[in-house]
């Protein structure tokens, strides 16, 4: 059976990027997606554009062409200050109708892949979630969007042949940065939106940050983690150690945090956060699936465990086989001197 | 309060495998159970019936052997539950999906809060939830991590985001999504479980939910999943040994150093 068409594809051109925000930081993810978005609109040979909502935000258009976008749509004013779902995607619907791209990428955050789905099903485009590769076909012009499923198990590459423009999540860290060029400029597009505070049923009362001051999961290049192995909550302090010496971020296995040593939002796997920092180092983890889908696409992985038939020596890259007791405090100490050394 | 909560039956993905030949999943004798975040989904809707009043249905759409997770969330203390089942719903994408749950919550009518899981486990998108938002044109909340009161408002939620979490008021009738952490699902009990087997369950179609034939299965489903195939595994590590802890962090050390890692 054919599916009814929608739209003419052909009047669909351009490749968008959502630049995601917060207290005017662009998310590292979106500038991810510029230099990935840049290489797509390169092989079609069609503009790229940065989508910036917010409040004040016309300064971070510099950075969006420093990494490569043409064109930047800005959508400045109170009602856009911190996300919500109802007037972000008022707004991205209206611009979608008005300029149709053909391709629109969203970081696949929590407000990412709450957007996306929302915006999917209202311009009737299908979207690809959580994409960890994203290429063109030559001959149909269509994006061929590759993603893990079944908790990592399999890969799927999905495409859209009949609707446009084709909406895509994609995981941070997977697509790498390019070098940022600041002499590049770009055209500025302001586009005016009547959305009212009045109509908007949900409200923001606060955004609170957690306490522990470390980086958040998502954005750190280096993660280290620890699971049942480390013994107890008294231990946890070793793996954030490491981490500091690392300028990295404090991780966790779902034993871990089911047994209360360490909170929910550190836990990385299938029901956790899904990691791809350069370096993953687990630290008395057995490497079970769960576990493993949420890290295995990290560039180097270190496994330290004192059973050497554990699971995630399979999976590692440089397995130590002892106890994380003595041997974290070791590297720490390394690392931390070496950091010193710099 | 009157809820609905949207459950799908998932295999457990720990054992479902790629036929290395074929290319397709095998999912044969995979055991099936409830997507565990759909579990916190109902917990949270039974704890705001058995504050609040009200009624939990539970709807999920499938083949018909998905009405045993149905019954297992009878079992857990839902009042009532649907099962969306055709052959026209299959192969649905996610914007199918929810243009199906839409149309059957509509057909129920009469509800405050549809609640769903942060994601299905086996498909992984996390789009179900915002779509039948958009279907219907509620409110959305995703990511939510504790409801913190329910008032004339509506709902004061937290929603987690990056580093942090958001509290936030939302106006009834609304979607939310729930995480892992928001609770802990109890158990059915002995009566329950006899209860739930006992109970009717009804299956509809697309017939029943008067769902324009376009928008399901295939014909509604934008997206095409073109290939699937095992992921890359990382060739085989390397075990770093030495004499004791303090030689063997120093070779991996100079090994992260060598190779640029650090
Ligand atoms: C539906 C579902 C979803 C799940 N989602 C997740 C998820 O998101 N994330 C997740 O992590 N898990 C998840 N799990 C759980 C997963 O199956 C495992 O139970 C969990 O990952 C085990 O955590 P662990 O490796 O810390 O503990 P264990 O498996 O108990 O392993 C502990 C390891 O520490 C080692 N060890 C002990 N002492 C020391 C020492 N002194 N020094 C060095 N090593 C030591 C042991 O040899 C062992 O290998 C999920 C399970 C299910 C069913
Ligand atoms: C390998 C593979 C890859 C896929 N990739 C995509 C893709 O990128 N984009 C896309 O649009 N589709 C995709 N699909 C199709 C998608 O899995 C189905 O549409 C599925 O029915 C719903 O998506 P999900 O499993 O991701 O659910 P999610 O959106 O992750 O589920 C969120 C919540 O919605 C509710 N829910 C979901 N499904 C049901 C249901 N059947 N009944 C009741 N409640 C439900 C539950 O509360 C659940 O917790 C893919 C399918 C496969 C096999």
């Amino acid at each position: 059976t054919e599916v009814k068409v929608d739209v003419d594809i052909k009047d669909y051109r351009g490749v968008w990027v959502f630049i995601e925000q917060r207290d005017k930081h662009i998310a590292g993810v979106a500038l991810e997606l510029v230099s990935e978005g840049r290489k797509l609109a390169d092989e079609l040979g069609v503009e790229l554009a940065g989508v910036v909502l917010g409040e004040d935000v016309e300064d971070l258009a510099k950075d969006v062409f420093a990494y490569g976008a043409d064109k930047v749509y800005l959508v400045d004013g109170p009602v856009f200050k911190d996300y919500r779902t109802d007037p972000y995607t008022d707004v991205i619907v209206d611009m979608i109708n008005e300029y149709k791209p053909e391709i629109v990428l969203f970081g696949a955050t929590n407000n990412g892949r709450d957007f996306a789905a929302r915006i999917a099903v209202r311009v009737h485009a299908g979207l690809t979630a959580d994409c960890t590769e994203l290429s063109i076909d030559p001959e149909t012009r269509e994006l061929w969007q590759t993603r893990p499923a079944f908790g990592g198990n399999i890969m799927a590459t999905i495409i859209c042949p009949q609707h446009r423009p084709q909406m895509a999540t994609v995981r941070p860290k997977v697509m790498k940065k390019a070098e940022p060029d600041y002499n590049k400029t770009g055209e500025i597009v302001r586009v005016q939106s009547d959305v009212k505070e009045e109509d908007i049923s949900t409200k923001i009362q606060e955004i609170v940050e957690h306490a522990v001051k470390t980086l958040n999961l998502a954005e750190a290049d280096i993660i280290v983690s620890g699971g049942r192995g480390i013994g107890g909550p008294e231990n946890y302090h070793l793996i954030e150690e490491l981490a500091n010496a690392l300028n990295g971020a404090a991780g966790a296995s779902r034993a871990a945090v089911d047994a209360g040593w360490v909170p929910h939002y550190r836990q990385v796997g299938q029901t956790g956060k899904t990691v791809a920092p350069k370096i993953y180092v687990a630290c008395g983890i057995s490497g079970a699936i769960q576990h493993l889908a949420g890290m295995q696409t990290s560039d180097v992985i270190i496994a330290i465990n004192k059973d050497p038939e554990a699971p995630i020596f399979k999976v590692a890259t440089y397995g130590i086989v002892g106890d994380l007791h003595k041997v974290v405090p070791i590297l720490t100490k390394k690392f931390q001197e070496l950091k010193e050394a710099n | 309060m009157e809820i609905i909560v949207c459950i799908k039956q998932v295999p457990d993905t720990t054992e479902v495998k790629i036929d290395p030949e074929k290319g397709t999943l095998m999912r044969e004798g995979v055991p099936s159970i409830v997507n565990p975040f759909d579990k916190n989904a109902v917990e949270a809707a039974l704890q705001l019936r058995d504050e609040k009043g009200g009624k939990v249905t539970v709807i999920t759409m499938g083949p018909p052997q998905a009405v045993d997770a149905l019954r297992e969330c009878l079992a857990m203390g839902a009042d009532e539950a649907v099962l969306l089942s055709d052959r026209a719903f299959a192969s649905s994408d996610t914007w199918a999906t929810s243009y199906t749950l839409a149309m059957a919550i509509e057909k129920i009518g009469n509800y405050d809060l549809i609640l769903c899981g942060k994601q299905a486990i086996d498909g992984d998108t996390a789009q179900v939830g915002p779509g039948i938002a958009e279907h219907i044109g509620l409110p959305q909340v995703t990511y939510v991590q504790k409801i913190r009161e329910t008032n004339d408002d509506g709902l004061v939620v937290e929603r987690a985001i990056e580093g942090g979490y958001e509290v936030l008021t939302v106006g009834l009738p609304a979607m939310i999504a729930v995480e892992k952490s928001i609770n802990e699902p109890r158990f059915p009990t002995m009566m329950g479980t006899m209860k739930a087997h006992k109970k009717e369950v009804p299956t509809w179609g697309a017939a029943e939910i008067e769902a324009d034939e376009d928008k399901l299965g295939m014909n509604g489903s934008p997206t095409r999943v073109k290939r699937i195939f095992a992921p890359e595994r990382k060739s085989q590590g390397e075990m770093i040994e030495g004499d004791d802890e303090n030689q063997v962090c120093t070779l991996l050390v100079e090994k992260l150093l060598d190779k640029k890692v650090i």
